[in-house]
């Protein structure tokens, strides 16, 4: 079921076009990550549906509902949570104080806020720092924070502008964690990211934007299919050069690697095996590599630099 | 090396327009604004001073003193006015001794001659049963007093000479004996003269008389403080509201200030993706920067209180109702300096220029009695100071009964609407784009 649906959506800053009629849909309790280069319209994409952007054109929808897109961001979105790129609290304040102002400030009631900063504060592993003021936290500290003070209103769709920007691996791991909890609670979620490793394993479908426009959708194999094809690149490591090359191989400088590429492994491998051994050479290691979504990205959107 | 250092800071400077105008407009404003208040006090235009002119006597000597004080240039004198709610038309009354203390007491006029039955007939005798010609005066402006009699001593020399010269002539034949017939007619013959070259002579005297309560020189002057004497520390009140307005300035201009803070930090932008829009945000600022005004004024006239014997007890309500409205003018004032700039630095530059004018316009660094009458009247029509400043001299020195604070308040509420009012259309930049 669609949660959040997007269409046509356009934009204009001046001469610049932000979106260009870009399209997405966001289903239930699924984890969707909005890639694309600097400067393709993630943002704004995110802003206008935050209502902080007003769109040019285009409609959005929310649990089915026509959202205002003139701005005005609580118009009908009390069931929308946005954590924004900037670590947007206060620096003075403690994280439980953070938490408690965030949260008045989205409309929970005095009465059900203890407890939302108790769980949230668990949450995010800061139960035992709650009084310290945010300022001493660690960079994977206010990150999580950040998030917690975006969804104590307890929203079914959140957006999350680069939530592991500027982070440690340990604390991308922890986040990636909270975020899959909560969409293991059902909630939607639609991350911009320029993490692609992360989004390839955290997320079960990916949108790629470029230009104003979204130029790809899909699962991760969907995306490996309509862009680089699902072939797996194959390296074996030989023990020494083979006397004469190989057919259907490609060797590497050294020579005693070989790359090729198979699209089904269980039955193209072992011919391949059987045509190394006939050339006297032993199989020291083999590797088998699916595309990935870093393959898939820069074909869809180019090495050109984008500032 | 040094010429590299060099051109980074010469260049960082050129493309600094705050920097520079901090560097080379400030010290100019602060010269022009210095320059007007002590260049009016010696220059070649020099600023008059309003007084007010009693008479009770109403004898030739009385109405000579006060045709010749009509002409003197330092003056600018008022014999007839009207009371206050009096409709336009009503014909102006001679000032009273009533009323002049009213204007005084008023701050309409700093000073205010009374010149008492009785001075006419001994006017240049140089005897102490003389009735003294009273200068009721208000402290607030300590220099008006001395200048007014030191004026009067010089106009009544000049303006009537020929009176004085009779007056020295009786006393000369009261205790010297008659004059002979030759010397009657030609005293007359020199009456003629001097009552023709009244007012034409450049006097002598100009500086005579100066000094508090005295009775020297041709016309004898008593200085009366009608807003009583018993009180101290009017000047520490001046001194304390002039300096907090100064500073509640500035604290306003940088509690605004963290509006710019939560631009650069997000915490704007979530809070508009929150219940709370750009107008309560505003709202919110600015009631706290009220607060914070309230506070900040309240702890230094406490200090004033305690330390330096300040009369705040006793003026609480009028304190109050005053700090109020000042305290919400400047928060408006903040707010609009805020959403004006784009970056904390801007704000620094800009708030420290404005608020320094303002300040030493509006009377938080200088006197405002000390400056010319033109310079009083930029200060009121164009500074915040100078309303908030009127404001406390009313409670803390005219002890004026709370309504007619109305003046002051409502300058500051209108200020206060019309900075809310521009700041609120300036933010509006931050809202949906």
């Amino acid at each position: 079921m669609e949660v959040l649906k997007v269409a046509q959506a356009r934009k204009s800053f001046g001469s610049i076009q932000a979106l260009d009629g870009a399209s997405l849909e966001l289903r239930q309790g699924e984890m969707l990550a909005l890639l694309g280069p600097n400067g393709a319209g993630k943002t704004t994409l995110v802003r206008a549906i935050a209502g902080r952007a007003r769109l040019d054109g285009g409609t959005i929808e929310l649990f089915g509902k026509a959202l205002d897109v003139s701005g005005g961001a609580a118009n009908g979105r009390a069931e929308l949570g946005v954590v924004p790129q900037d670590i947007a609290l206060y620096p003075l304040l403690t994280a439980r104080e953070n938490l408690e102002v965030w949260g008045r400030l989205h409309g929970v009631g005095p009465r059900e806020l203890a407890p939302r900063v108790d769980r949230a504060l668990e949450w995010t592993a800061l139960a035992d720092r709650a009084k310290e003021p945010v300022k001493r936290f660690s960079g994977g500290m206010k990150r999580r924070l950040n998030i917690a003070c975006g969804i104590l209103h307890e929203p079914k769709v959140v957006l999350l502008d680069e939530p592991t920007v500027g982070v440690d691996p340990q604390s991308r791991e922890r986040i990636y964690d909270m975020l899959a909890g909560l969409r293991d609670r059902g909630v939607s979620l639609l991350l911009t990211t320029h993490q692609l490793e992360e989004a390839e394993a955290r997320c079960q479908r990916i949108v790629v934007i470029d230009h104003g426009r979204v130029i790809a959708g899909g699962t991760l194999n969907e995306l490996v299919e309509q862009t680089v094809g699902a072939s797996r690149r194959v390296t074996l490591v030989l023990d020494r050069v083979p006397a004469s090359p190989l057919p259907g191989f490609e060797a590497a400088a050294e020579g005693t690697t070989l790359v090729t590429q198979v699209r089904d492994v269980a039955t193209e491998l072992p011919p391949l095996l059987a045509t190394v051994r006939g050339a006297g050479c032993k199989v020291l290691d083999v590797e088998v590599r699916s595309p990935s979504l870093h393959a898939v990205f820069i074909h869809l959107t180019g090495r050109d630099l984008r500032e | 090396m040094i010429r590299t250092l060099l051109r980074i800071a010469i260049t960082s400077l050129r493309r600094d327009r705050v920097v520079q105008a901090m560097t080379f407009l400030l010290p100019v404003i602060f010269f022009s604004i210095f320059a007007m208040i002590f260049g009016s006090q010696g220059g070649d235009v020099t600023s008059r001073v309003n007084i007010a002119v009693v008479d009770e006597d109403h004898s030739q000597g009385s109405e000579r003193l006060i045709g010749a004080l009509k002409k003197e240039p330092g003056l600018r004198i008022r014999t007839r006015t009207r009371r206050p709610g009096e409709p336009p038309d009503t014909a102006r009354a001679l000032v009273s001794r009533m009323h002049a203390l009213e204007l005084v007491k008023g701050g309409v006029v700093p000073v205010a001659i009374v010149i008492p039955q009785g001075f006419g007939a001994g006017f240049g005798s140089f005897s102490d049963s003389v009735p003294k010609v009273e200068l009721l005066s208000d402290r607030a402006d300590p220099v008006a007093p001395h200048v007014v009699s030191g004026l009067l001593q010089k106009t009544a020399m000049a303006g009537a000479p020929d009176l004085m010269a009779k007056q020295g002539i009786g006393l000369f034949e009261k205790y010297g004996g008659p004059l002979t017939p030759e010397q009657r007619r030609a005293m007359d013959s020199w009456d003629t003269y001097l009552r023709d070259s009244a007012g034409t002579s450049s006097g002598a005297g100009g500086d005579a008389g100066g000094g508090g309560g005295m009775s020297q020189g041709m016309v004898p002057t008593r200085i009366v403080d009608v807003l009583g004497e018993q009180k101290s520390s009017w000047l520490i009140a001046l001194t304390a509201a002039g300096i907090a307005v100064m500073f509640l300035l500035f604290s306003a201009s940088g509690a605004g200030g963290t509006l710019l803070d939560e631009v650069e930090t997000g915490t704007l932008e979530r809070l508009l993706t929150s219940h709370a829009g750009m107008g309560t945000i505003l709202m919110g600022k600015w009631l706290f920067i009220v607060l914070m005004g309230v506070f900040q004024i309240t702890v230094m006239f406490v200090w004033g209180m305690l330390v330096f014997k300040l009369d705040l007890l006793n003026h609480l309500p009028g304190f109050f109702i005053i700090t109020f409205f000042t305290a919400a003018a400047a928060a408006g004032f903040g707010l609009v300096l805020a959403t004006l700039c784009k970056t904390r630095q801007q704000l620094g530059g800009i708030s420290t220029i404005l608020i320094l004018t303002q300040s030493a316009v509006g009377g938080s660094m200088f006197p405002r009695f000390a400056m010319s009458e033109q310079l009083r009247a930029i200060g009121r029509y164009t500074t915040f100071n100078a309303n908030a400043l009127d404001g406390y001299e009313k409670v803390f020195w005219r002890e004026a009964p709370l309504i007619q604070l109305w003046p002051q308040v409502l300058v500051l509420a209108i200020l206060t609407i019309v900075f809310l009012t521009i700041a609120r259309l300036l933010a509006r930049r931050w809202e949906t784009v």
